[in-house]
């Protein structure tokens, strides 16, 4: 294993952390519940109540490149890693699993893991293993 | 109106958050396979955005728990539900399994996909169509898979 250390990702890292994480705390305390994007969008798509909320968050995710744009001056760079069918099938596997597990990322990882959750606790070393071994299938040994 | 300030909240709190994923590189793909990469050049610094955000989360979600076990509302009034913590399930361990899998193929989770989109990026389209279109697969297949 080699093991890249640069000192500015750590620090952009952290502090884009801790602001995931005010977010997420805002959701619970001002809001009453969990900021997870899965269920937040999967509910758009399902129809499900408190459209208003569900619009206004995904709405705002949407527009947070433009309020980043103007705070830096730049966005961060991009560089996407599949080509079109990959990227179409990882959409459809992230849309089918996170609805089934109920959660992604941020409702698992950000909020269950803050919230001590045994249950996304679960979740997300499953979705991390499954990750690093697709990753390790992918890049090492189906090359 | 309350529906009016509880729009406006969730709407300030999805910028913070896609402001924090911009931030931290989680909607870089290329950082995101950097760090889901153990046997390549591992970038180690995306774990430091979960610890981050649990750094802060721990306290404020303890808040928000006590307030909700003493039936208080939240700040707009709404009472606060949060999920059950119990309950771990074949599905919950399989759809995770999936979602690891297609978040290993791209580097792109849920969050990261709508910000790719916002930043008009021409694949992050295409992954949300994606990742909608498996949402609404979701309830068709859960309903054949119970039957």
């Amino acid at each position: 294993m080699n093991i890249i250390w640069d000192p500015a990702a750590l620090l952009a890292a952290l502090a884009g952390g801790v602001l995931i994480g005010l977010a997420a705390a805002w959701m619970a305390l001002g809001l009453g519940r969990i900021a997870g994007i899965s269920g937040l969008l999967g509910g758009l798509v399902d129809g499900a109540p408190d459209r208003a909320v569900r619009v206004a968050f995904v709405g705002g995710l949407l527009l947070a490149p433009a309020l980043y744009l103007l705070l830096r001056g730049e966005l961060p760079a991009v560089r996407m890693m599949v080509d079109t069918p990959s990227l179409l099938l990882a959409g459809l596997l992230v849309g089918i699993g996170t609805r089934f597990a109920s959660g992604c990322t941020s409702g698992h990882g950000v909020c269950g893991l803050s919230r001590l959750s045994p249950r996304s606790l679960v979740a997300t070393l499953s979705f991390m293993a499954a990750g690093f071994a697709a990753v390790y299938l992918l890049r090492h040994l189906l090359v | 109106m309350k529906h009016h300030a509880q729009a406006g909240q969730a709407f300030a709190i999805g910028l913070l958050f896609g402001v924090g994923l911009l931030l931290s590189g989680m909607s870089n793909p290329q950082k995101v396979i950097g760090f889901l990469d153990l046997a390549g050049a591992w970038d180690p610094s995306l774990a430091l955005v979960m610890g981050g955000a649990i750094a802060v989360g721990l306290p404020l979600f303890r808040l928000a728990e006590s307030r909700s076990h003493r039936q208080l509302p939240s700040w707009s009034g709404a009472p606060i539900h949060l999920p059950g913590k119990s309950g771990i399930t074949p599905r919950l361990v399989l759809g995770s399994v999936l979602f690891g899998i297609g978040w290993g193929i791209a580097g792109i989770c849920p969050g990261p996909g709508l910000v790719l989109l916002g930043s008009l990026q021409w694949p992050g389209l295409l992954f949300v169509l994606a990742m909608v279109a498996g949402m609404l697969l979701f309830r068709p297949l859960d309903k054949a898979l119970s039957r």
